[in-house]
């Protein structure tokens, strides 16, 4: 038994944000209340901090299958521990890629064996994700996936995008897309703007990614089924989501932590800075932050792509894109949306618990009976930053160094308590 | 005024000042280059590693004929150099020159930025020769010299760049320099080579598709040449470029009437200039080559002088 | 640290008599031959020069022309100096090739900037005879060079400092010495 108490309970789902005790017996969360008492049980004082459901990263990158010395199961589920993440949704752009059980599977045992928190597979949409055939996207579900993807790319073309939509509605399986417009992309290593034809590095104009969200939000008003839009990145993509929700489709987005606090004015010759979707204009950053206010945002995801230091510390056009981002995901969202004013805690709260939930069609709150996952956070604890530090094998960050006020304090997953600051 | 910086990696950071100063040091150079005996002792036990992972003849030749004519050994070292090819990282390449000793690295690479890689990993000063399309500070400069030479000022002209603007290093430089001084920059070409937020990198440049009005009333004009290996994009067939935005005689008669040619090379005559026009009066083209030796002695010159501050410029 | 002693050694009368007597010296010893031409030194063998070549127009009627050089790269000290120094131009607008001389500065003490001079001059031509010119000798040559016009000869320690003022750069004309404790 563990009883956490003194903390603020701050469930959204419910509309619940005031004092309360939880206790957690097993796995499984036994109740919630004011005062409770619990002789003989362990206790965990949560004073002065939040303690809210336990967070859900709709989008990162585990490296595992595959022997890639930048991450693994092992450690990424560590480094997201230590973000007070309880959940993560692993993309399956592995070696071999995840489009069939037995890899789904691999994942899950392994995860099983050696991760700090759950793992929740999300598999591949075509076979390989190579954009020709659909993968065996029901014996995944069986396997245990939770959505399908080829992240990295788009699926390929509007008519696979189809088939894969309209097999996947039955399963109740959402379809993220990474909307790119390949032709737009093609070469390029930053957003298109004033830096990067300063800095003579070839630019990706925003149209790159609202091209493509066009496309996905016809064909999901063609098919029904759910789509979510992973990692958007410009005002144009996010407008057409708000008008796709504003017609009842079923459409969700979220947003990395790295688009909304920095621009592409940000962008030095460094390839910490370089990710895909790149960083966006100042406007884009605006109307994302505005969108994770105002509910036309679902979720905030990181997209934690690691990468070893050999592989960035290249000239920036060869380096490959991605940033890890489960340290500073709660550091850089306390900072850009609530302490700045811009939403209240409740809601960002809402975006990285109950709002990714929604997406994968689960719920996540604080209540008798539920799993026991809790990540427990201050508003205000001051603390920095250090890529050095971290759990993840790979130190690819632009935010190394960077001082917080208010961070994650303590990551409970199925009743254990797994990171503690 | 002396030159406190340690490595010269672009021109955008320069000051007007600090312009002035390189192409005064440059003249004392080009003095050099006029007298019979054009080698000096200055830099001799001195040695430059010229690292070219672009194909380059010509800024090599005057990169080695600057070095050779301080007294300074020379060490090249090329290198097939394209973002597809596997090969030696940048990071190998900075250990194996780290491991050579130069006094000073001239270094030339497709990619932008690769300057700067590598002189924030080395102790040894690092002049860019051209990186990727972001900048070619040399060319800048020498452009600015015999602008100011041939016309007795700098201040406020009228110069119009005529070409591919979005794929030119050459371009960006002479932005930067040039407009340090005042000067109305005019950019032309073919509009999908005309990247609009290019007139933000610099106070008073403008964006003119059409070459007619874009050379009028220009006190220089200077030509890019069409770069077809940085392409990576559907070409312009060569009789349109031709037809729209060749220069020949009677296009510039549209400048003013002194108004000076000028052209980075190497020239394809025929197709961006027209032969006569290359080798008529008003034509820099030699005058751009030797200035380009005297600009690079007087940079090798500075750099290589013992303990600098430690700061880059650019 | 300790004060320098400065003494004066020539106020500004002695030193425009000196650079006068020095300018006479020259017509006397090289007669009426046409040809010769000054070399000053930068920086203050410039205006050291355009002295004489008054006093040697005033005496003769003849135009000596001057040059100047600037030795900077052809120091033998660079690699030893923190920031390699400033270059100024030579300007020389006549063929040195079969002329005759002068070189002229303001002192002479370990040779070293002669040497760098001729080797300047001869990278331009080859000069016929060169002479040397100097206002102060002050000893301590670390090279087989003597001038062959002097103005005044002063005793002086290594680490002593002899600084010439002419008003052209400096104001006024004088020749102080600053002894080192």
């Amino acid at each position: 038994m563990l009883l956490i108490h003194n903390g603020r309970v701050l469930d959204p789902s419910r509309n619940f944000d005031g004092p309360a005790d939880v206790l957690i017996e097993g796995e499984r969360i036994a109740r919630v209340g004011p005062k409770i008492e619990a002789p003989g049980a362990e206790r965990l004082d949560a004073s002065g901090l939040v303690v809210a459901p336990g967070f859900i990263d709709l989008h990162c990158h585990l490296r595992e299958p595959g022997n890639d010395p930048a991450e693994t199961i092992e450690s990424g589920t560590r480094a997201a521990a230590r973000g007070g993440f309880t959940a993560v949704c692993c993309m399956p752009n592995t070696q071999p890629v995840n489009d069939n059980a037995s890899v789904t599977r691999f994942i899950l045992d392994r995860a099983a064996a050696v991760a700090s928190v759950r793992v929740w597979p999300i598999g591949a949409a075509s076979k390989g994700s190579a954009g020709e055939g659909l993968a065996e996207i029901a014996g995944m579900k069986d396997a245990g996936i939770v959505a399908v993807t080829d992240d990295g790319k788009p699926i390929a073309t509007a008519k696979l995008l189809r088939q894969v939509m309209e097999y996947t509605r039955p399963l109740d399986l959402p379809v993220i897309e990474h909307s790119e417009d390949a032709s737009l992309f093609a070469g390029g290593v930053m957003r298109e703007g004033p830096t990067s034809v300063r800095l003579g590095l070839r630019g990706i104009p925003a149209a790159t990614e609202a091209i493509c969200v066009a496309r996905d939000v016809q064909i999901c008003a063609l098919t029904g089924a759910r789509l979510h839009v992973a990692h958007m990145s410009a005002k144009d993509s996010l407008d057409l989501v708000r008008e796709a929700k504003r017609r009842g489709l079923p459409v969700t987005c979220e947003v990395t932590p790295h688009h909304f606090t920095l621009t592409d004015e940000d962008v030095v010759y460094d390839a910490r800075y370089k990710m895909n979707p790149p960083l966006a204009s100042r406007a884009d950053r605006e109307a994302l932050l505005a969108g994770l206010a105002d509910g036309s945002v679902d979720a905030i995801a990181t997209d934690h792509a690691p990468h070893t230091q050999a592989s960035k510390e290249v000239e920036f056009d060869r380096a490959p894109f991605g940033i890890t981002g489960f340290e500073t995901a709660l550091g850089l969202a306390l900072e850009a949306l609530v302490h700045s004013g811009r939403l209240p805690l409740a809601r960002l709260v809402e975006l990285f618990t109950s709002g990714p939930a929604r997406v994968l069609g689960k719920t996540r709150r604080i209540a008798e009976g539920e799993p026991a996952d809790l990540t427990l956070f201050s508003t205000e604890h001051r603390w920095t930053f250090r890529a050095a530090e971290s759990a993840s094998k790979s130190r690819n960050t632009p935010f190394d160094g960077r001082s917080f006020r208010g961070g994650p304090m303590a990551t409970i997953v199925a009743g254990r308590v797994v990171w503690r600051r | 005024m002396s030159f406190t910086f340690r490595h010269l990696l672009g021109t955008e950071a320069l000051t007007r000042d600090e312009i002035t100063f390189l192409l005064n040091q440059s003249r004392a150079f080009q003095g050099i280059q006029k007298q019979p005996l054009k080698k000096l002792a200055t830099l001799r036990g001195k040695s430059a590693v010229l690292a070219f992972f672009e194909t380059s003849t010509r800024t090599r030749i005057s990169f080695g004929t600057a070095a050779a004519r301080l007294g300074a050994d020379t060490m090249n070292l090329q290198a097939e150099s394209s973002s597809t090819q596997k090969g030696e990282s940048l990071m190998d390449t900075v250990r194996t020159l780290e491991a050579m000793k130069p006094d000073v690295i001239v270094i030339r690479h497709a990619a932008s930025g690769a300057p700067h890689f590598v002189a924030e990993r080395l102790g040894i000063p690092v002049i860019n020769a051209g990186d990727g399309v972001h900048e070619h500070p040399t060319q800048g400069l020498l452009d600015a010299l015999t602008i100011s030479d041939r016309l007795g000022r700098m201040d406020g002209l009228d110069v119009t760049i005529v070409g591919d603007i979005l794929h030119s290093r050459v371009a960006r430089s002479d932005i930067h320099v040039l407009s340090k001084f005042g000067c109305r920059i005019t950019l032309c070409g073919p509009a999908m080579w005309l990247p609009p937020e290019i007139v933000q990198i610099a106070p008073n440049v403008r964006l003119e598709p059409r070459l007619d009005p874009a050379l009028r009333g220009a006190q220089v004009v200077m030509v890019l040449r069409v770069q077809t290996e940085r392409l990576q994009e559907p070409a312009l067939p060569a009789d349109e470029y031709i037809r729209l935005y060749q220069m020949t005689p009677e296009r510039l008669a549209l400048a003013r009437p002194d108004a000076l040619l000028m052209h980075p090379g190497p020239m394809i005559r025929g197709l961006e200039i027209d032969p006569a026009v290359a080798d008529s009066p008003q034509s820099c083209v030699l005058e751009q080559v030797t200035n380009g030796v005297a600009v690079r002695m007087a940079l090798l010159y500075l750099l290589t002088g013992g303990a600098p501050s430690g700061a880059a410029a650019g | 640290m300790p004060a320098r002693e400065k003494t004066q050694l020539l106020n500004a009368a002695q030193t425009g008599r000196t650079i006068e007597r020095l300018g006479h010296e020259i017509v006397e010893k090289t007669g009426e031959k046409h040809g010769i031409a000054l070399i000053g030194i930068r920086r203050r063998g410039v205006p050291l020069a355009q002295r004489l070549a008054q006093t040697i127009r005033a005496a003769t009627g003849a135009e000596a022309p001057i040059g100047i050089l600037d030795i900077t790269l052809y120091r033998d000290d660079l690699s030893l100096v923190a920031a390699h120094p400033v270059v100024q131009s030579t300007d020389i607008p006549f063929s040195v090739d079969g002329r005759d001389l002068i070189l002229v500065d303001d002192v002479l003490f370990t040779g070293r900037t002669i040497r760098a001079a001729m080797n300047g001059l001869f990278d331009l031509g080859r000069p016929r005879r060169i002479l040397l010119c100097v206002l102060v000798d002050r000893g301590h040559r670390e090279l087989p060079i003597e001038a062959t016009y002097v103005g005044r000869r002063v005793d002086t320690r290594p680490e002593d400092m002899v600084e010439v003022h002419l008003r052209e750069i400096d104001g006024e004309d004088g020749v102080l010495l600053e002894r080192a404790p």
